[in-house]
Protein backbone atom coordinates (compact mmCIF):
# COMPACT_ATOMS: atom_id res chain seq x y z
CA UNK A 1 0.00 0.00 0.00
CA UNK A 2 2.68 2.41 1.05
CA UNK A 3 4.69 1.80 -2.12
CA UNK A 4 1.61 2.31 -4.27
CA UNK A 5 1.06 5.64 -2.58
CA UNK A 6 4.70 6.70 -3.00
CA UNK A 7 4.53 6.01 -6.72
CA UNK A 8 1.09 7.54 -7.15
CA UNK A 9 2.24 10.72 -5.45
CA UNK A 10 5.23 11.04 -7.78
CA UNK A 11 3.03 10.53 -10.85
CA UNK A 12 0.42 12.96 -9.60
CA UNK A 13 3.04 15.65 -9.06
CA UNK A 14 4.56 14.94 -12.43
CA UNK A 15 1.32 15.96 -14.15
CA UNK A 16 1.61 19.43 -12.68
CA UNK A 17 4.92 20.03 -14.43
CA UNK A 18 3.94 18.33 -17.65
CA UNK A 19 2.71 20.51 -20.53
CA UNK A 20 0.67 17.65 -21.96
CA UNK A 21 -1.27 17.30 -18.71
CA UNK A 22 -2.06 21.02 -18.71
CA UNK A 23 -3.20 20.89 -22.31
CA UNK A 24 -5.39 17.89 -21.54
CA UNK A 25 -6.91 19.52 -18.46
CA UNK A 26 -7.49 22.77 -20.33
CA UNK A 27 -9.00 20.99 -23.31
CA UNK A 28 -11.44 19.07 -21.13
CA UNK A 29 -12.52 22.13 -19.17
CA UNK A 30 -12.75 24.41 -22.21
CA UNK A 31 -14.64 22.03 -24.45
CA UNK A 32 -17.09 21.10 -21.73
CA UNK A 33 -17.43 24.80 -20.83
CA UNK A 34 -18.01 25.97 -24.39
CA UNK A 35 -20.57 23.26 -24.97
CA UNK A 36 -22.24 24.17 -21.69
CA UNK A 37 -22.50 27.88 -22.53
CA UNK A 38 -23.77 27.30 -26.06
CA UNK A 39 -26.44 24.84 -24.95
CA UNK A 40 -27.57 27.13 -22.14
CA UNK A 41 -27.79 30.06 -24.53
CA UNK A 42 -29.74 28.02 -27.08
CA UNK A 43 -32.10 26.58 -24.50
CA UNK A 44 -32.80 29.96 -22.90
CA UNK A 45 -33.61 31.40 -26.34
CA UNK A 46 -35.90 28.47 -27.07
CA UNK A 47 -37.54 28.87 -23.69
CA UNK A 48 -38.24 32.53 -24.31
CA UNK A 49 -40.02 31.77 -27.58
CA UNK A 50 -41.63 28.40 -27.10
CA UNK A 51 -41.10 27.43 -23.51
CA UNK A 52 -38.81 24.44 -22.86
CA UNK A 53 -37.70 22.06 -20.15
CA UNK A 54 -34.59 23.16 -18.29
CA UNK A 55 -31.37 21.44 -19.39
CA UNK A 56 -30.06 18.79 -17.03
CA UNK A 57 -26.67 17.51 -16.02
CA UNK A 58 -26.31 15.52 -19.26
CA UNK A 59 -25.12 18.67 -21.02
CA UNK A 60 -22.01 18.46 -18.86
CA UNK A 61 -21.57 14.71 -18.59
CA UNK A 62 -22.24 13.91 -22.26
CA UNK A 63 -19.36 15.93 -23.73
CA UNK A 64 -17.13 14.89 -20.84
CA UNK A 65 -17.51 11.21 -21.68
CA UNK A 66 -16.50 11.90 -25.27
CA UNK A 67 -13.56 14.15 -24.53
CA UNK A 68 -12.10 11.76 -21.95
CA UNK A 69 -11.99 9.16 -24.69
CA UNK A 70 -9.16 11.23 -26.20
CA UNK A 71 -7.82 12.86 -23.06
CA UNK A 72 -7.12 9.81 -20.91
CA UNK A 73 -4.81 8.11 -23.45
CA UNK A 74 -2.73 11.30 -23.43
CA UNK A 75 -2.48 11.06 -19.65
CA UNK A 76 -1.49 7.39 -19.55
CA UNK A 77 0.70 7.12 -22.64
CA UNK A 78 3.96 7.90 -20.89
CA UNK A 79 3.30 6.11 -17.59
CA UNK A 80 5.34 2.97 -18.26
CA UNK A 81 6.48 3.63 -21.84
CA UNK A 82 8.65 6.49 -20.67
CA UNK A 83 10.21 4.49 -17.84
CA UNK A 84 11.13 1.97 -20.45
CA UNK A 85 12.61 4.51 -22.83
CA UNK A 86 14.56 6.41 -20.17
CA UNK A 87 15.91 3.30 -18.52
CA UNK A 88 14.38 4.19 -15.16
CA UNK A 89 12.35 0.98 -15.35
CA UNK A 90 15.58 -0.73 -14.30
CA UNK A 91 15.52 1.42 -11.19
CA UNK A 92 11.91 0.49 -10.42
CA UNK A 93 12.34 -3.20 -11.14
CA UNK A 94 15.35 -3.44 -8.83
CA UNK A 95 13.70 -1.44 -6.05
CA UNK A 96 12.04 -3.48 -3.30
CA UNK A 97 8.54 -3.12 -4.72
CA UNK A 98 6.23 -5.55 -6.48
CA UNK A 99 5.48 -5.11 -10.16
CA UNK A 100 1.79 -4.80 -9.29
CA UNK A 101 2.51 -1.97 -6.86
CA UNK A 102 4.37 -0.10 -9.58
CA UNK A 103 1.50 -0.52 -12.03
CA UNK A 104 -1.26 0.34 -9.55
CA UNK A 105 0.72 3.33 -8.29
CA UNK A 106 1.09 4.66 -11.82
CA UNK A 107 -2.59 4.18 -12.53
CA UNK A 108 -3.60 5.74 -9.23
CA UNK A 109 -1.51 8.85 -9.95
CA UNK A 110 -3.28 9.28 -13.29
CA UNK A 111 -6.65 8.54 -11.70
CA UNK A 112 -6.15 11.15 -9.00
CA UNK A 113 -5.15 13.73 -11.59
CA UNK A 114 -8.23 12.95 -13.67
CA UNK A 115 -10.37 13.19 -10.53
CA UNK A 116 -8.90 16.63 -10.00
CA UNK A 117 -10.05 17.66 -13.48
CA UNK A 118 -13.46 16.13 -12.84
CA UNK A 119 -13.70 17.99 -9.54
CA UNK A 120 -13.18 21.27 -11.36
CA UNK A 121 -16.04 20.46 -13.75
CA UNK A 122 -18.35 20.48 -10.73
CA UNK A 123 -18.65 24.24 -11.23
CA UNK A 124 -20.91 23.57 -14.23
CA UNK A 125 -23.62 21.67 -12.31
CA UNK A 126 -23.39 24.26 -9.55
CA UNK A 127 -23.98 27.04 -12.07
CA UNK A 128 -26.75 25.00 -13.70
CA UNK A 129 -28.36 24.47 -10.32
CA UNK A 130 -28.45 28.22 -9.73
CA UNK A 131 -29.81 29.03 -13.18
CA UNK A 132 -32.62 26.50 -13.24
CA UNK A 133 -35.64 26.22 -11.07
CA UNK A 134 -36.23 24.10 -9.02
CA UNK A 135 -32.57 23.21 -9.63
CA UNK A 136 -31.08 20.03 -11.02
CA UNK A 137 -31.91 16.52 -9.92
CA UNK A 138 -29.31 15.66 -7.26
CA UNK A 139 -29.74 11.90 -7.66
CA UNK A 140 -29.10 12.02 -11.38
CA UNK A 141 -26.14 14.26 -10.87
CA UNK A 142 -24.51 11.90 -8.38
CA UNK A 143 -25.25 8.87 -10.56
CA UNK A 144 -23.77 10.68 -13.58
CA UNK A 145 -20.60 11.56 -11.74
CA UNK A 146 -20.25 8.00 -10.47
CA UNK A 147 -20.64 6.85 -14.06
CA UNK A 148 -17.96 9.19 -15.37
CA UNK A 149 -15.56 8.25 -12.56
CA UNK A 150 -16.02 4.53 -13.28
CA UNK A 151 -15.50 5.26 -16.95
CA UNK A 152 -12.21 7.15 -16.55
CA UNK A 153 -10.95 4.56 -14.06
CA UNK A 154 -11.24 1.88 -16.71
CA UNK A 155 -9.99 4.15 -19.51
CA UNK A 156 -6.87 4.87 -17.48
CA UNK A 157 -6.35 1.21 -16.58
CA UNK A 158 -6.51 0.16 -20.23
CA UNK A 159 -4.19 3.07 -21.05
CA UNK A 160 -1.73 1.93 -18.38
CA UNK A 161 -1.77 -1.54 -19.93
CA UNK A 162 -1.05 -0.14 -23.40
CA UNK A 163 1.73 2.00 -21.98
CA UNK A 164 3.39 -1.09 -20.57
CA UNK A 165 3.25 -2.87 -23.92
CA UNK A 166 5.14 -0.14 -25.77
CA UNK A 167 8.27 1.87 -25.15
CA UNK A 168 6.99 4.57 -27.49
CA UNK A 169 4.44 6.97 -26.02
CA UNK A 170 2.67 7.63 -29.29
CA UNK A 171 2.24 3.97 -30.02
CA UNK A 172 0.73 3.69 -26.53
CA UNK A 173 -1.56 6.65 -27.20
CA UNK A 174 -3.02 5.31 -30.43
CA UNK A 175 -3.30 1.76 -29.16
CA UNK A 176 -5.23 3.04 -26.14
CA UNK A 177 -7.49 5.16 -28.31
CA UNK A 178 -8.24 2.17 -30.50
CA UNK A 179 -9.08 -0.05 -27.54
CA UNK A 180 -11.27 2.62 -25.95
CA UNK A 181 -13.15 3.19 -29.20
CA UNK A 182 -13.78 -0.54 -29.41
CA UNK A 183 -15.31 -0.66 -25.95
CA UNK A 184 -17.13 2.62 -26.20
CA UNK A 185 -18.56 2.36 -29.65
CA UNK A 186 -17.62 -0.54 -31.89
CA UNK A 187 -18.67 -3.28 -29.50
CA UNK A 188 -22.33 -2.22 -29.65
CA UNK A 189 -22.52 -2.51 -33.43
CA UNK A 190 -22.96 -6.31 -33.59
CA UNK A 191 -26.20 -5.93 -31.61
CA UNK A 192 -27.73 -4.45 -34.77
CA UNK A 193 -26.94 -7.47 -36.92
CA UNK A 194 -27.55 -10.08 -34.23
CA UNK A 195 -31.15 -9.29 -33.25
CA UNK A 196 -31.37 -11.77 -30.36
CA UNK A 197 -29.73 -14.69 -28.60
CA UNK A 198 -26.74 -15.21 -26.37
CA UNK A 199 -24.38 -13.19 -28.55
CA UNK A 200 -26.77 -10.30 -28.76
CA UNK A 201 -26.98 -10.27 -24.97
CA UNK A 202 -23.20 -10.56 -24.67
CA UNK A 203 -22.60 -7.50 -26.83
CA UNK A 204 -25.28 -5.59 -24.97
CA UNK A 205 -23.53 -6.52 -21.75
CA UNK A 206 -20.13 -5.40 -23.05
CA UNK A 207 -21.36 -2.11 -24.52
CA UNK A 208 -20.01 0.64 -22.28
CA UNK A 209 -21.95 3.37 -24.01
CA UNK A 210 -25.32 1.78 -23.27
CA UNK A 211 -24.49 1.27 -19.61
CA UNK A 212 -23.20 4.80 -19.34
CA UNK A 213 -26.44 6.04 -20.88
CA UNK A 214 -28.64 4.31 -18.36
CA UNK A 215 -26.47 5.38 -15.43
CA UNK A 216 -26.61 9.03 -16.41
CA UNK A 217 -30.40 8.72 -16.41
CA UNK A 218 -30.07 7.84 -12.75
CA UNK A 219 -30.48 4.06 -12.94
CA UNK A 220 -27.50 2.16 -11.60
CA UNK A 221 -27.67 -1.61 -11.89
CA UNK A 222 -25.14 -3.80 -10.11
CA UNK A 223 -23.62 -4.93 -13.41
CA UNK A 224 -23.15 -1.28 -14.41
CA UNK A 225 -20.66 -1.02 -11.57
CA UNK A 226 -19.20 -4.51 -11.73
CA UNK A 227 -18.42 -4.38 -15.43
CA UNK A 228 -16.26 -1.21 -15.51
CA UNK A 229 -14.50 -2.22 -12.31
CA UNK A 230 -13.73 -5.63 -13.85
CA UNK A 231 -12.28 -3.92 -16.92
CA UNK A 232 -10.17 -1.71 -14.65
CA UNK A 233 -8.82 -4.72 -12.79
CA UNK A 234 -8.21 -6.52 -16.06
CA UNK A 235 -6.24 -3.55 -17.42
CA UNK A 236 -4.07 -3.39 -14.30
CA UNK A 237 -3.52 -7.16 -14.37
CA UNK A 238 -2.52 -7.10 -18.03
CA UNK A 239 -0.15 -4.26 -17.30
CA UNK A 240 1.44 -6.13 -14.41
CA UNK A 241 1.86 -9.21 -16.57
CA UNK A 242 3.45 -7.07 -19.29
CA UNK A 243 5.95 -5.63 -16.82
CA UNK A 244 6.66 -9.12 -15.52
CA UNK A 245 7.21 -10.37 -19.06
CA UNK A 246 9.79 -7.68 -19.68
CA UNK A 247 11.92 -9.29 -17.02
CA UNK A 248 11.81 -12.64 -18.77
CA UNK A 249 12.96 -11.44 -22.15
CA UNK B 1 27.74 -11.88 0.45
CA UNK B 2 27.13 -13.01 -3.09
CA UNK B 3 27.16 -16.65 -4.13
CA UNK B 4 26.62 -17.43 -7.77
CA UNK B 5 26.13 -20.97 -8.96
CA UNK B 6 26.04 -21.98 -12.61
CA UNK B 7 24.36 -18.81 -13.81
CA UNK B 8 23.33 -18.85 -17.47
CA UNK B 9 21.30 -16.28 -19.37
CA UNK B 10 19.94 -16.55 -22.88
CA UNK B 11 18.50 -13.55 -24.72
CA UNK B 12 16.38 -15.41 -27.22
CA UNK B 13 18.91 -17.66 -28.89
CA UNK B 14 21.94 -15.60 -27.90
CA UNK B 15 23.72 -16.84 -24.81
CA UNK B 16 25.00 -13.83 -22.89
CA UNK B 17 26.59 -15.65 -19.95
CA UNK B 18 27.20 -19.32 -19.46
CA UNK B 19 27.59 -21.27 -16.26
CA UNK B 20 29.13 -18.51 -14.15
CA UNK B 21 30.14 -19.58 -10.68
CA UNK B 22 31.83 -17.29 -8.21
CA UNK B 23 31.62 -15.83 -4.75
CA UNK B 24 32.07 -12.45 -3.16
CA UNK B 25 32.43 -12.51 0.59
CA UNK B 26 31.64 -9.86 3.12
CA UNK B 27 34.40 -7.29 3.40
CA UNK B 28 35.55 -7.98 -0.11
CA UNK B 29 35.61 -5.87 -3.24
CA UNK B 30 35.29 -8.04 -6.30
CA UNK B 31 35.94 -6.63 -9.73
CA UNK B 32 34.30 -7.79 -12.90
CA UNK B 33 36.63 -7.16 -15.75
CA UNK B 34 35.84 -7.80 -19.38
CA UNK B 35 35.53 -6.37 -22.86
CA UNK B 36 32.27 -5.01 -24.29
CA UNK B 37 29.55 -7.61 -24.47
CA UNK B 38 31.31 -9.92 -22.00
CA UNK B 39 28.17 -10.25 -19.89
CA UNK B 40 29.01 -8.02 -16.93
CA UNK B 41 25.81 -5.99 -17.02
CA UNK B 42 23.75 -9.11 -17.66
CA UNK B 43 25.17 -10.79 -14.55
CA UNK B 44 24.58 -7.72 -12.42
CA UNK B 45 21.02 -7.36 -13.64
CA UNK B 46 20.32 -10.93 -12.63
CA UNK B 47 21.88 -10.45 -9.20
CA UNK B 48 19.85 -7.30 -8.53
CA UNK B 49 16.55 -8.97 -9.39
CA UNK B 50 16.00 -7.08 -12.64
CA UNK B 51 15.62 -10.31 -14.53
CA UNK B 52 15.75 -13.99 -13.71
CA UNK B 53 18.51 -16.26 -15.00
CA UNK B 54 17.73 -18.87 -17.65
CA UNK B 55 19.55 -21.52 -15.63
CA UNK B 56 21.46 -21.60 -12.38
CA UNK B 57 20.92 -19.86 -9.10
CA UNK B 58 22.43 -17.21 -6.91
CA UNK B 59 22.18 -15.98 -3.37
CA UNK B 60 22.69 -12.37 -2.43
CA UNK B 61 22.87 -11.37 1.23
CA UNK B 62 21.66 -14.87 2.06
CA UNK B 63 18.50 -14.77 -0.08
CA UNK B 64 17.70 -16.49 -3.33
CA UNK B 65 17.56 -14.01 -6.20
CA UNK B 66 14.48 -15.58 -7.77
CA UNK B 67 12.28 -16.89 -4.96
CA UNK B 68 13.21 -14.14 -2.47
CA UNK B 69 13.78 -11.34 -4.92
CA UNK B 70 12.22 -8.61 -2.75
CA UNK B 71 14.42 -9.53 0.21
CA UNK B 72 17.45 -9.35 -2.03
CA UNK B 73 16.41 -6.01 -3.48
CA UNK B 74 15.94 -4.59 0.02
CA UNK B 75 19.54 -5.37 0.87
CA UNK B 76 21.26 -4.41 -2.35
CA UNK B 77 22.38 -1.02 -3.56
CA UNK B 78 22.60 -0.96 -7.32
CA UNK B 79 24.05 1.55 -9.72
CA UNK B 80 22.89 0.56 -13.21
CA UNK B 81 25.26 1.09 -16.12
CA UNK B 82 23.33 4.06 -17.51
CA UNK B 83 22.72 5.65 -14.08
CA UNK B 84 19.06 6.29 -14.93
CA UNK B 85 17.39 9.12 -13.02
CA UNK B 86 14.10 11.01 -13.17
CA UNK B 87 15.06 14.23 -14.94
CA UNK B 88 11.91 16.05 -13.83
CA UNK B 89 12.75 15.88 -10.12
CA UNK B 90 15.23 17.75 -8.01
CA UNK B 91 18.12 15.73 -6.63
CA UNK B 92 16.58 15.80 -3.20
CA UNK B 93 13.10 14.82 -4.42
CA UNK B 94 14.58 11.97 -6.38
CA UNK B 95 16.52 10.59 -3.44
CA UNK B 96 13.51 11.09 -1.17
CA UNK B 97 11.39 9.10 -3.62
CA UNK B 98 13.88 6.24 -3.63
CA UNK B 99 14.17 6.45 0.16
CA UNK B 100 10.38 6.24 0.49
CA UNK B 101 10.30 3.13 -1.68
CA UNK B 102 12.77 1.62 0.76
CA UNK B 103 10.76 2.78 3.80
CA UNK B 104 13.78 4.48 5.33
CA UNK B 105 12.79 5.88 8.71
CA UNK B 106 15.19 8.82 8.87
CA UNK B 107 15.33 9.57 5.17
CA UNK B 108 16.52 13.17 5.53
CA UNK B 109 19.68 12.21 7.40
CA UNK B 110 20.43 9.33 5.09
CA UNK B 111 20.01 11.51 2.01
CA UNK B 112 22.33 14.10 3.50
CA UNK B 113 24.89 11.41 4.28
CA UNK B 114 24.72 9.95 0.79
CA UNK B 115 24.98 13.37 -0.87
CA UNK B 116 27.93 14.27 1.29
CA UNK B 117 29.69 11.03 0.41
CA UNK B 118 29.52 11.78 -3.29
CA UNK B 119 30.19 15.49 -2.77
CA UNK B 120 26.90 16.74 -4.20
CA UNK B 121 25.34 18.50 -1.19
CA UNK B 122 25.20 21.87 -2.84
CA UNK B 123 23.21 20.55 -5.81
CA UNK B 124 20.45 18.99 -3.68
CA UNK B 125 17.86 21.54 -4.78
CA UNK B 126 18.86 21.50 -8.44
CA UNK B 127 16.99 19.54 -11.06
CA UNK B 128 18.43 16.18 -12.04
CA UNK B 129 17.92 17.06 -15.71
CA UNK B 130 20.31 19.99 -15.35
CA UNK B 131 23.22 17.92 -14.07
CA UNK B 132 26.31 16.98 -16.04
CA UNK B 133 27.03 13.36 -16.91
CA UNK B 134 29.53 12.91 -14.08
CA UNK B 135 27.17 14.51 -11.58
CA UNK B 136 24.37 12.16 -12.62
CA UNK B 137 26.73 9.28 -12.11
CA UNK B 138 27.39 10.56 -8.60
CA UNK B 139 23.69 10.94 -7.84
CA UNK B 140 23.19 7.39 -9.11
CA UNK B 141 25.86 6.30 -6.69
CA UNK B 142 24.25 8.27 -3.88
CA UNK B 143 21.03 6.39 -4.63
CA UNK B 144 22.88 3.07 -4.39
CA UNK B 145 24.49 4.07 -1.07
CA UNK B 146 21.35 5.64 0.39
CA UNK B 147 20.18 2.77 2.58
CA UNK B 148 23.69 1.66 3.56
CA UNK B 149 23.17 -1.69 1.84
CA UNK B 150 24.83 -4.95 2.78
CA UNK B 151 25.73 -5.60 -0.82
CA UNK B 152 26.71 -2.97 -3.33
CA UNK B 153 26.57 -3.75 -7.03
CA UNK B 154 28.06 -1.04 -9.22
CA UNK B 155 28.10 -1.22 -13.00
CA UNK B 156 31.05 0.86 -14.17
CA UNK B 157 30.92 3.26 -11.23
CA UNK B 158 33.68 5.64 -12.28
CA UNK B 159 32.74 6.06 -15.92
CA UNK B 160 32.39 9.71 -16.90
CA UNK B 161 33.93 11.08 -13.72
CA UNK B 162 36.75 13.59 -13.65
CA UNK B 163 40.07 12.39 -12.21
CA UNK B 164 39.51 14.02 -8.82
CA UNK B 165 36.11 12.36 -8.55
CA UNK B 166 37.50 9.01 -9.67
CA UNK B 167 39.86 9.14 -6.72
CA UNK B 168 37.03 10.22 -4.43
CA UNK B 169 34.65 7.48 -5.57
CA UNK B 170 37.33 4.81 -5.34
CA UNK B 171 37.96 5.91 -1.80
CA UNK B 172 34.27 5.52 -0.98
CA UNK B 173 34.17 2.07 -2.54
CA UNK B 174 37.24 0.92 -0.65
CA UNK B 175 35.78 2.26 2.57
CA UNK B 176 32.50 0.43 2.05
CA UNK B 177 34.30 -2.67 0.90
CA UNK B 178 35.91 -3.06 4.29
CA UNK B 179 32.68 -4.15 5.95
CA UNK B 180 30.30 -4.95 3.14
CA UNK B 181 30.32 -6.80 -0.13
CA UNK B 182 31.04 -4.87 -3.28
CA UNK B 183 30.81 -6.17 -6.82
CA UNK B 184 31.83 -3.69 -9.47
CA UNK B 185 32.46 -3.89 -13.17
CA UNK B 186 35.02 -1.98 -15.12
CA UNK B 187 37.04 -1.91 -18.32
CA UNK B 188 39.81 -0.05 -16.60
CA UNK B 189 42.40 -2.52 -15.44
CA UNK B 190 44.27 -0.14 -13.22
CA UNK B 191 40.98 0.45 -11.44
CA UNK B 192 40.49 -3.25 -10.79
CA UNK B 193 44.08 -3.39 -9.64
CA UNK B 194 43.67 -0.43 -7.32
CA UNK B 195 40.28 -1.30 -5.88
CA UNK B 196 39.67 -4.99 -5.83
CA UNK B 197 40.63 -7.78 -3.52
CA UNK B 198 39.76 -10.17 -6.27
CA UNK B 199 39.37 -9.82 -10.01
CA UNK B 200 37.15 -11.94 -12.22
CA UNK B 201 38.08 -11.66 -15.84
CA UNK B 202 35.08 -12.48 -17.96
CA UNK B 203 34.94 -12.82 -21.71
CA UNK B 204 32.07 -13.90 -23.93
CA UNK B 205 30.05 -14.97 -20.94
CA UNK B 206 32.71 -17.14 -19.35
CA UNK B 207 34.97 -16.51 -16.41
CA UNK B 208 38.49 -16.75 -17.78
CA UNK B 209 40.45 -16.13 -14.60
CA UNK B 210 39.66 -15.44 -11.00
CA UNK B 211 42.42 -14.25 -8.69
CA UNK B 212 43.82 -11.35 -6.72
CA UNK B 213 45.38 -8.63 -8.87
CA UNK B 214 48.85 -9.42 -7.47
CA UNK B 215 48.58 -13.14 -8.10
CA UNK B 216 47.22 -12.56 -11.56
CA UNK B 217 50.26 -10.59 -12.40
CA UNK B 218 52.69 -13.06 -10.92
CA UNK B 219 50.89 -16.03 -12.41
CA UNK B 220 51.01 -14.77 -15.92
CA UNK B 221 54.49 -13.41 -16.03
CA UNK B 222 56.56 -16.44 -16.87
CA UNK B 223 59.65 -14.29 -17.15
CA UNK B 224 60.80 -11.04 -15.70
CA UNK B 225 61.30 -8.13 -17.98
CA UNK B 226 63.64 -5.19 -17.95
CA UNK B 227 64.14 -2.13 -20.04
CA UNK B 228 67.56 -0.88 -20.97
CA UNK B 229 68.28 2.59 -22.24
CA UNK B 230 71.64 3.68 -23.59
CA UNK B 231 73.22 6.60 -25.34
CA UNK B 232 73.75 5.42 -28.90
CA UNK B 233 72.14 3.10 -31.39
CA UNK B 234 69.89 0.56 -29.70
CA UNK B 235 69.48 -1.51 -32.84
CA UNK B 236 73.19 -2.23 -32.93
CA UNK B 237 73.30 -3.04 -29.25
CA UNK B 238 70.41 -5.49 -29.22
CA UNK B 239 72.27 -8.47 -30.80
CA UNK B 240 75.10 -8.03 -28.29
CA UNK B 241 72.66 -8.25 -25.39
CA UNK B 242 71.04 -11.30 -26.91
CA UNK B 243 74.38 -13.15 -26.72
CA UNK B 244 74.43 -12.97 -22.92
CA UNK B 245 73.48 -16.23 -21.26
CA UNK B 246 69.98 -16.29 -19.72
CA UNK B 247 68.68 -13.40 -21.75
CA UNK B 248 65.58 -14.01 -23.87
CA UNK B 249 63.37 -12.08 -26.23
CA UNK B 250 65.51 -9.08 -26.88
CA UNK B 251 63.64 -6.34 -28.70
CA UNK B 252 64.90 -2.96 -29.80
CA UNK B 253 62.06 -0.54 -29.17
CA UNK B 254 61.22 2.32 -31.52
CA UNK B 255 61.95 4.83 -28.77
CA UNK B 256 65.62 3.81 -28.76
CA UNK B 257 65.52 1.53 -25.74
CA UNK B 258 66.02 -2.21 -25.60
CA UNK B 259 63.64 -4.55 -23.87
CA UNK B 260 64.62 -8.01 -22.76
CA UNK B 261 63.37 -10.83 -20.56
CA UNK B 262 65.05 -13.36 -18.35
CA UNK B 263 63.88 -16.33 -16.37
CA UNK B 264 62.63 -15.49 -12.87
CA UNK B 265 65.27 -15.82 -10.20
CA UNK B 266 68.10 -15.57 -12.69
CA UNK B 267 68.93 -11.95 -12.60
CA UNK B 268 71.20 -11.12 -15.54
CA UNK B 269 71.19 -7.39 -15.08
CA UNK B 270 74.80 -7.11 -13.84
CA UNK B 271 76.01 -9.01 -16.89
CA UNK B 272 73.92 -6.81 -19.15
CA UNK B 273 75.30 -3.66 -17.58
CA UNK B 274 78.85 -4.88 -18.01
CA UNK B 275 78.21 -5.83 -21.62
CA UNK B 276 76.86 -2.36 -22.35
CA UNK B 277 79.95 -0.66 -20.95
CA UNK B 278 82.29 -3.07 -22.72
CA UNK B 279 80.60 -2.36 -26.01
CA UNK B 280 81.39 1.30 -25.47
CA UNK B 281 77.86 2.60 -24.73
CA UNK B 282 76.86 4.87 -21.88
CA UNK B 283 74.23 3.23 -19.68
CA UNK B 284 71.32 5.58 -18.97
CA UNK B 285 68.71 3.33 -17.49
CA UNK B 286 68.20 -0.29 -16.56
CA UNK B 287 64.94 -1.06 -14.82
CA UNK B 288 62.59 -3.99 -14.34
CA UNK B 289 59.05 -3.76 -15.75
CA UNK B 290 56.20 -6.02 -14.71
CA UNK B 291 53.68 -7.21 -17.21
CA UNK B 292 50.77 -4.81 -16.94
CA UNK B 293 47.26 -6.02 -16.26
CA UNK B 294 46.38 -4.60 -19.65
CA UNK B 295 48.65 -7.09 -21.30
CA UNK B 296 47.49 -9.94 -19.10
CA UNK B 297 43.95 -9.07 -19.95
CA UNK B 298 44.52 -8.94 -23.67
CA UNK B 299 46.46 -12.17 -23.51
CA UNK B 300 43.72 -13.98 -21.62
CA UNK B 301 40.83 -12.75 -23.67
CA UNK B 302 42.76 -13.51 -26.86
CA UNK B 303 43.50 -17.08 -25.76
CA UNK B 304 39.87 -17.56 -24.93
CA UNK B 305 38.75 -16.58 -28.39
CA UNK B 306 41.27 -18.91 -29.95
CA UNK B 307 39.91 -21.87 -28.05
CA UNK B 308 36.53 -21.44 -29.65
N1 LIG C 1 18.38 -6.67 -23.65
C1 LIG C 1 19.15 -7.48 -24.41
N2 LIG C 1 18.60 -8.18 -25.41
C2 LIG C 1 19.36 -8.99 -26.16
N3 LIG C 1 20.67 -9.20 -25.99
C3 LIG C 1 21.29 -8.52 -25.02
C4 LIG C 1 20.56 -7.63 -24.17
N4 LIG C 1 21.41 -7.11 -23.27
C5 LIG C 1 22.62 -7.64 -23.56
N5 LIG C 1 22.56 -8.49 -24.59
C6 LIG C 1 23.69 -9.27 -25.15
O1 LIG C 1 24.30 -10.00 -24.10
C7 LIG C 1 25.71 -9.95 -24.22
C8 LIG C 1 26.31 -9.41 -22.93
O2 LIG C 1 25.92 -8.06 -22.77
P1 LIG C 1 26.25 -7.21 -21.48
O3 LIG C 1 25.50 -5.94 -21.58
O4 LIG C 1 26.02 -8.04 -20.29
O5 LIG C 1 27.79 -6.94 -21.65
P2 LIG C 1 28.78 -6.05 -20.77
O6 LIG C 1 29.86 -6.94 -20.30
O7 LIG C 1 28.04 -5.30 -19.75
O8 LIG C 1 29.36 -5.06 -21.87
P3 LIG C 1 29.82 -3.52 -21.74
O9 LIG C 1 31.22 -3.54 -21.29
O10 LIG C 1 29.70 -3.03 -23.14
O11 LIG C 1 28.88 -2.85 -20.81
C9 LIG C 1 26.02 -9.13 -25.46
O12 LIG C 1 26.29 -10.03 -26.50
C10 LIG C 1 24.75 -8.39 -25.72
O13 LIG C 1 24.56 -8.20 -27.10
MG1 LIG D 1 27.75 -3.37 -19.36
Amino acid sequence: MRNIWTIARREYRHYFISPIAYIVALAVLLIVGIYFVIVLYYVSNQALMYGATAPDISIVIGPMATIFLFATPALTMRLLADEQRMGTLELMLTAPIRDGELVIGKWLGAFLFTLTIIAITLVYPIVLNKLTSPGIDQGIMIASYIAIILLVALYLALGTAMSSFFSNQFAAFFATLAVLLIFWWLISLPTYIIPSGVFHDLFVYLDLNGRFGSMTRGVIALSDVVYPISLTVLGLLLSTVAVEMRRWR
Amino acid sequence: MIRVDGLTKDYGTRRAIENLTFEARQGEVVGFLGPNGAGKTTTMRILTGYMPPTYGSAKVAGFDIVSESLEVRRRVGYLPETAPLYADMTVYEYLKFMADLRHLPNAEDMIDDALEMVGMEERAEGYVGALSKGMRQRIGLAQALLHKPEVLILDEPTIGLDPAQVVEVRKIIREIGKERTVLLSTHILSEAQALCDRVLIINKGHIVVEDSPENLQARLVGAERSILRVKGDADELAPKIAEIEGVQNVKAQPDGSVEFQFAPGMDVRPQVARAVIKAGYDLLELRPVGMSLEEIFLELTRDNTKEK
